[in-house]
Parts: C-alpha cells; structure tokens; sequence
C-alpha cells in the first residue's frame, strides 16, 4: 500500500491548483484566466490518460491507492481507482477541456469566477470516482453542489435562480439520509473504509434501510423517474458548460453510486429491491420519452432524453448480469460523451441566435452544412444506431434485462423507437426544410474553436460505435467481480436462510 | 503554604481577569473620558484575555478540585475556557471599529466584557449548584448591561429590559429546580448529587427530576433552546452588532458547557429523565430555528434564529450521552464559534456612509463589489448549512454519528432533514450576493474586521485538511468529563 500522495491526488488536485492560479489574476485578466484554465485542464485530462495507460485491466482490485490519516478513528483520505471507476475519472479530464473551449466567448462577464468554479468543479468530481473512503466520496460528492449552484444561478438563464435552487435543495435532501446511513454503516464496521466495506457482511435487517438511504440519494443524482424533475430546470437554466457537465459526469455519480456501493454492499437489499428499480427504469424511459417528444426547447428535450437514458442505465444495473453492468457503464460513459455533444450543439446555435425553441431554427443544414454533420451524428449516436457508440450500451443492458426479466426488456425496447422518434423529428425540424426565417439567413458554421471542440466527440461517438473494446476490457474484469461477489452473496445468504 | 499557592494557581485565570477588570475600570475612570483612552483600554483586556488564556494552557492537565469540590479544573473545562476567552477578545476586537463610528466607545464595555467573561469560565468550572449559580450571574448581570449599552436607542434600551426581564425569570426557574434538588439529595454539590441521582430508583424520585427539569430550563434558557428562545431574535436584533457578536459566541459556549457538567457530573445515574427533556429542546429548536429564518429579512434576526437551530443541532450530541456526543458538542462549538464571528465580521462592514445596514437586500451584488467579502460570507454561509468540505459539515457529523451510535434514529432523521431546510436560507444570503444586482458599495472593510472575517473565514475553509487536531483534543477533552 501506498503512503502519501501519489498519481491519483495529483490528478484530483490539479485543477484546484489551477484555481489558485487564477485566483491570484488581477480581475480584468479574462483571457489568461482562460488560458490557464485551458492548460490545467489539459494536464489534467494528460495525467488521466496516463492513469488509463499504467491500469492494469485484469487486476479486479482497486489501483495506484494511497491513504493518509485524515480524521483519526480510522476515517482515513485513502484514493485508488478500479475498472469500474477509472473511466469516469478519463471521461471528466477529458469534457473539462472542452467546457472550457465552449465557454471561451459565450462567457463574458465574470470570466475568472467563472474558470475557479469549473476547475474547482473538476476536482470535485474527480474525487468522487477516486474516493475510497465514505466521509471522503461524501465530502466531493455533496462539495460539488456549491460550484454547480453558483455557474446555474450565476451564468444561467432567465430562471437561473429557480433551478439552482431546485437543483442544490433536491440534490442535498437526497443526500442526508445516505450520510446518517454512512454513519450507521461506521458504527456497524468500525470503519469506513470502502474496500474493507465491500466485504463486511451487513445484516439483512439493516441492509433493507441502508440500501433505501443510497437508493434516496443516487435517485436524485441519476435522476430515476419521478425525482428527476430538477433536471430539466437545472439542464435548461444552467450556461452551455454547465449543462454539459451535468449531463455527462454529474449524473453518472448516480450510476456509480449504485456500482459502487448499493449493489456490492447491500445484495440481499439490492435483489429485493430490483422489482422497484425496474418498474422506475421502464416507467422513466417510456414516460420521459414521450414527454421529451412534446418539448419545445432544445435543451429540455434533451434533458429529458437523459433521463430516459439514464432508466436504461438502471435497468442494466439491476440485471446483475455481466452484460447488464457492463452495458450500464458503456451507456453511462456514450451517454457522457454523446449528451455532452448534444449540449455543446445547442450551445453554438444558442451562442448566435440567444434562443432555444425549435421553432426558431429550420433549415440550418443549408447554411451550416458542417454543424449539420455533427449533430447528425450525435442525434443518431442519441437514438442508439448500430455503429455508434449509444448502440453498444442499449444493446448490452437489453441483452441483460433480456435474461433476468423479458417483459422488462420487451417495455424497454419501446424507448428506443420512440428515441428514434424524438430524436429524429428534432432534427427535421431544426436542420431541413426550407431556411424561411430572417434572422436564420446570416447564420454562420463551425468556427475553428468549435470544431475543435466537436470533432473529437465526433472520433470517438463513432469509434466506439465500431470498436468498443478498448473500454470494455478495462472494465470487465472488474464488473465480472462484481457480479460474481453478488451472486456468491446471494448464494450463502440462501445457504444459511437468513431470510 | 503550597497547597494554598496550587490552589490559587489553579484559579489564577479567573484571579486575572477579574482583577484586570478592576484595574481597568480604576485607569478608565481617572484617565480623560475620550474614545482614544476607551480603545486603548479596550486592547489591555484584550491582553487580559490573551493572558488569562495563556494561564489556562499552563494549568496541569489532571483534574483538581477546590473549595470543597465546589470548583473543578478539568481537560474539558480548560479547553472551553481558552474557546471562550478566544471568542470574547475576538469580539472586543471587532466593536471597536463600530463603537466609534456609533459614538458608543465607552471604556465601560471592555470592562464589562471582562467581567461576564470572568462568570463564563467560573460557569464552566462550576462542580457545585451554588458556583453555577455565582458564575451564571456574573455572566448575566454583565451581558444584560451591555445589551443596553446604546441607551439613547430605544431598540437597544428594549433589548437590554427584555434580556434583563426574561433573564431574572429564568434565573428563578434555575433557583427554584436548585432547591429542589437541594432538598431531595440534601446537597449542593454535584458530586453527591450523582451519588444520588444513582441510587436505584432515583429516576422515579419526582422532587429531584422536576428540579432537573426547572434546572434545565433556566439553562436553556440562557443557550436559547425552543421554546426559551423568545429573547434571541429581538436581543440580538436590538442590541448594537459587535455586543450581538459577542453574545453570540462566548456566552453560548459557557453555558452549553455548564449544560454538560451539569447533566454529566450531577445526573449520570438517570440519563434517559434528562435525554427525554434534551431531545424535545433539540427537535424544537432545530425545527423553529429552521422554519422561522426564512422569513427573516434582518441578517441580525436571521442569525439569530440561526444560532437557535445550531444550539439544536448541539444538543443532538447531548442527548446521546456517551464521550462521542460530547466530544461532537465541542466540536461543534469551536465551529460555530469561528462562523459565527466570521458571520457578524461580514455583518460589521456592512456599512455605508450615515450608518450601518442590517437588510439581507442590501447585500444585493456583493460579488460584484466586494468579492473578498462576499466570498468569505459565502464560505460561512455554505459552512452553516452543513456542506462539505467546509467545517459546518464536520460540526454536524460528529453530532449525528454519535446520535446514530446510540440509535436516535428520529432525532437524527429530523435534524438532518431541519438542516435541509435551514440550507434555504442560508444559501439565500449567497445567492443575494452572487446572483442578484449590485447595489450601491459599502464601505472598505475595517481592517481589524476584515483580520477576523479573514482567519475565521479560512479557518472553517481549511479545516477539511488537518481536521485531525481539533478531533484529538476535543476527544480528550470529553472523555475528562466521564
């Protein structure tokens, strides 16, 4: 084991420095307030493929640890990555970057604020995939909230302070319960340890409430249908950045949540609960589907097709099948490049026209036949076509619900026709038809910036789509753990009638 | 001789403030009455603090008793004694400014400070109900003046009568639980008390639990627990800044601190009697002071019922009454200390030309205008609602971990969906600041205003990385309390 720090914090605490750096601008810097947010979050997204290269995929266990005294009484800052989560740590290095590009011009008032609060945003979410340690995953999972509320009330919409409010008091009501359950589970284990923790045996009894306090907290996180109603408001309100970081990394701690601690932790609890979880997931992704098909604004329709998707990443979960959770984490990992696509779309659009409603566009391919291409691209990766990286995942967890309950994946299916509804309809009506409106007609394409920032979410929406191993190889051998230690669980649960 | 020279040793602290006191009040009333003579006596008890804090370091670390037991020196008293003494030279520190500005510096507050200060640390070594009594006393006689320190103010005047009215209730109620216990254990001194208290069937043994009970209400009382809390809001509001800074902090440090002693060392034998009365003050006061904020538009008031809400997040810790509750108390209040003075060192500069402002609006684009300050408040403000990294959020762990140890499930379940709410207002004051625009500047910050904004400031931002210390220490001193 590792003393000390080590890659991992490194790679957490970069950004923070990155902050410091800017802090210490004088207030009109706004381009090198830019630049070195720019830098830092390069290095940081530099250093995470570094990680990805040293990880070593057939080692099951958690990598490159360290641990630290912290709080005394056991309560340790102890860091390390497994296949499970080192991909999200990849994917938030690799989104920052962009954020930052996209926000370049779009931003102009508050620029320093600004860059502070992404990088420290950054840091934040990268603690949560590192943290092995309970107080600690606590402690960067509710941080985040603060940065996160100030960049929607601050740099949003008309109704920023609606939904930063919604955003931080749902997210924080979640979140309470699961830190009296942490707690709970500290007096039960003597530690809070997260590897010793996956292999402690909690009572049945309290598995049952300990599961319902995570599952109160990840709910809202993910968000599961019918606590996913501040996603819209924050997704809407929140500035292009925000948006992009909400849906691609904020909404995959759900995910991990229950990756990382509700399943493993709790099965018995799990297995009893996966009637609930499903019923959620196929409700989410048939409901919001359909809501999202009545949308006006851009932004809302895909703020609603992230929750459908997200009923998809549920579903996979809770099959406990290997295709099942891999297939989760493949979806969650497509959605955060493909959704954070989307957002950035809308961005460059919003960026000219200062509007989301649909009604406004029309006809866009005529004069921005590159901006076309993308969106194409994204929107069928959205639906879930063969060749794109969105296919690989719905078809993996299909495959899982598929074994552990047809029906749940005959409901299921529905979603992704009516995906291809939405989606597709969207896309008629913002880029063919005829370019009628005015204000459409001097409308300019991609400027280099922004192809800068589009064309490597393109690269990889479609290699994944083709080749998609090099993610699911790092994670198999992890997942394969996971669901073996479940069964096992399950299997001497049984054997000594504990229930 | 020795014994005598230990003893007194042991009292020093207290010999010294009290006698700074006097000394201060003698040069202050023969030395010319000018405001430049009242700062520079304000920094001697400042020094007084300082020393008398520097004693308290310096006293061995076993407990010793004196005066028959009547007086107890322990870990858990010396560590609330320097938080105390702290907490009072912090808010001497920060009146001065305002005082002047005001043409309320009177050499007679420092004086005053340092005599309620003097009744703290005799509250918090208090083993006896008669020292309870003495120090409790000193402490409130001295506050009640202060709180009508502005006496040409008709708020001020209203303040320091209500605080003196309700107070002198208060301290019947204290009395009268006093002689009661009195007269069922047939002492005053807590030890013998316990020994009471822990023969079998104490707890249905009427006379002494409603003595416990008038004795816990007289104190909360003084803490401000639901439903003895009526004073707070207009106290706090009436009285000028930097005194509502000062009761804030150091008076509710003493008195949670004699709320432990009491119920520890006087009442071991019939925990659930006294756990019944703190869990309903702790539910109250986390719900009222949660609830009643959010239609508070005086940051004064709305600290005020903040600081009700903390108090009850405090007794959380209380009512699990084990080392792990108390050592979550004291953590909690060396937290709340250094927000509250942080809080009301953002509240200090709200000032613009004619005079000071309390209005939460008037905060409106702060961020644009004082980023510093702004920033500072915010961290607090985050730090009160309980978010982590920052400090509040360990205040509260460590409540809530010990209240889940010994399974008060309701009482933590309510608390932390209390602290959900009371998230609202707090984070409304951010987004005032942050989200809302600029009105018109304030005022630079003073400089000794802005030190303290500054080191609380960071202190409750920084604490997240070597919160170890503070750990340690606060749980020696609570396992020196059993």
């Amino acid at each position: 084991m590792n003393t000390g720090f080590g890659i991992l914090s490194f790679v957490t605490f970069l950004p923070l420095l990155g902050a410091l750096a800017i802090a210490t601008l004088n207030k009109d810097a706004k381009g090198n307030a830019r630049w070195i947010a720019f830098y830092f979050t390069l290095a940081t997204f530099g250093a995470s493929i570094y990680l990805w290269v040293h990880f070593d995929p057939n080692n099951p266990g958690f990598q490159f640890v360290e641990e630290m005294g912290w709080l005394g009484g056991s309560i340790n800052y102890k860091m390390g990555v497994d296949g499970i989560s080192i991909l999200f740590v990849v994917l938030t290095a690799f989104l920052m970057p962009l954020c930052i590009l996209a926000s370049w011009e779009s931003v102009e008032s508050r620029v320093k604020e600004y860059m502070i609060a992404f990088l420290v945003l950054e840091t934040l979410m990268i603690g949560v995939f590192c943290a092995l340690d309970l107080v600690l995953f606590y402690l960067f999972f509710e941080g985040g909230l603060i940065p996160m509320f100030l960049i929607i009330g601050v740099w949003g919409g008309k109704r920023r302070v609606y939904a930063s409010f919604k955003f931080f008091l749902y997210t924080l009501l979640g979140s309470v319960l699961m830190l009296l359950a942490m707690m709970a589970m500290y007096w039960h284990a003597g530690t809070t340890d997260i590897p010793t923790l996956l292999t402690h045996k909690f009572p049945y009894d309290m598995q049952w409430w300990l599961w319902l306090a995570f599952f109160a907290s990840f709910a809202v996180k993910m968000p599961m249908w019918p606590v996913h109603t501040w996603l819209p408001d924050a997704h809407v309100e929140a500035p292009t950045a925000g948006s992009v970081i909400l849906a691609g990394i904020l909404l995959k701690m759900g995910g991990y949540g229950f990756l990382r601690f509700s399943v493993p932790m709790f099965p018995l609890a799990s297995q009893e609960f996966t009637p609930l979880v499903f019923v959620l997931s196929v409700v989410a992704i048939i409901y919001t589907s359909l809501v999202a098909l009545a949308q006006e604004d851009v932004k809302k329709l895909i703020a609603y097709s992230s929750v459908a998707h997200m009923g998809f990443v549920t579903m996979g979960i809770f099959t406990f099948t290997v295709q099942g959770v891999d297939g989760a984490i493949f979806q969650m990992l497509s959605h955060g490049i493909v959704s954070a696509a989307l957002f950035l779309c809308v961005g460059v659009v919003y960026d000219r026209m200062h509007t989301r409603d649909i009604a406004a566009y029309g006809g866009l391919v005529n004069r921005m036949p590159l901006y076309a291409v993308c969106f194409m691209v994204f929107t069928l990766a959205n639906v879930g076509l063969p060749g794109t990286s969105g296919f690989i995942g719905e078809f993996l967890t299909l495959l899982g619900a598929f074994k552990a309950n047809t029906w749940v994946a005959f409901f299921a299916t529905f979603g992704v026709i009516l995906s291809a509804a939405y989606a597709l309809w969207l896309y008629r009506r913002m880029m063919f038809g005829p370019l009628e409106k005015p204000s459409l007609k001097g409308i300019t394409d991609l400027g280099y910036r922004e192809v800068l920032v589009m064309a490597p979410l393109v690269i990889l929406t479609i290699l994944f789509g083709f080749y998609p191993a090099p993610l699911l190889d790092v994670t198999a051998v992890s997942v394969n753990h996971l669901v073996n230690n479940y069964q096992a669980a399950l299997k001497a649960a049984s054997a000594l009638n504990v229930r | 001789m020795d014994q005598l020279v230990s003893a007194y040793w042991l009292l020093a602290p207290e010999i010294v403030l009290v006698v700074g006191a006097m000394a201060l009040l003698m040069l202050g009333v023969f030395r010319p009455e000018t405001e430049r003579e009242a700062e520079v006596i304000g920094w001697l008890a400042v020094i007084v603090l300082a020393l008398a804090a520097w004693l308290v370091v310096q006293q061995p670390s076993e407990k010793a008793a004196l005066f028959n037991g009547a007086f107890v020196v322990d870990g858990f008293g010396r560590f609330l004694k320097v938080l105390t003494l702290i907490s009072s030279a912090a808010a001497l520190i920060l009146s001065f400014d305002y005082m002047r500005q005001a043409k309320i510096l009177k050499f007679e507050y420092a004086v005053l400070v340092l005599l309620a200060t003097a009744g703290m640390l005799m509250m918090i070594s208090a083993n006896d109900l008669i020292s309870l009594y003495l120090g409790l006393e000193l402490q409130s006689l001295a506050l009640y003046v202060v709180a009508a320190l502005r006496r040409d103010d008709i708020r001020s005047s209203e303040a320091g009568l209500k605080y003196f009215v309700l107070g002198a209730l208060s301290s019947g109620m204290l009395l009268y639980g006093a002689s009661l216990i009195y007269g069922f254990t047939g002492s005053t001194s807590f030890t013998k008390i316990a020994a009471a208290a822990q023969v079998a069937g104490a707890g249905q043994d009427i006379g002494l639990i409603i003595g416990l009970v008038f004795l816990m209400v007289g104190i909360a009382f003084k803490i401000s627990a639901v439903p003895f809390h009526m004073w707070t809001p207009d106290v706090y509001e009436g009285a000028p800044t930097p005194v509502t800074t000062f009761f804030a902090s150091a008076p509710k440090v003493a008195a949670v601190a004699l709320l432990l002693r009491v119920t520890f060392s006087a009442f071991p034998g019939i925990e659930p009697q006294w756990q019944q009365v703190v869990t309903a003050l702790a539910i109250a006061s986390m719900g009222l002071g949660a609830f009643a904020a959010i239609g508070q538009t005086n940051i004064k008031r709305l600290l005020a019922y903040s600081a009700i809400g903390n108090i009850g997040y405090m007794l959380i810790g209380l009512a699990a009454a084990t080392p792990e509750g108390v050592r979550g108390v004291i953590i909690y209040l060396v937290i709340y200390v250094a927000m509250t003075l942080g809080a009301f060192a953002c509240v200090l500069s709200m000032r613009r030309q004619g005079g000071m402002v309390e209005e939460i609006d008037e905060l409106a684009g702060l961020a644009q205008n004082n980023l510093g300050m702004a920033t500072m408040l915010a961290i607090v403000m985050f730090s009160m609602a309980g978010i982590p990294p920052l400090a509040g959020f360990f205040a509260k762990f460590y409540v809530f971990a010990a209240a889940v140890k010994e399974g008060l499930w309701p009482l933590a379940v309510f608390g932390v969906l209390a602290s959900v709410v009371g998230a609202y207002y707090y984070v409304r004051i951010v987004k005032v600041m942050f989200f809302d625009e600029p009105k018109a500047r304030f005022l630079d910050v003073p400089p000794k205003v802005g030190a303290i904004m500054a080191v609380s400031g960071l202190f409750v931002l920084l604490y997240v990385v070597w919160p170890a210390p503070l750990v340690n220490a606060a749980d020696a001193a609570a396992k020196s309390l059993f």
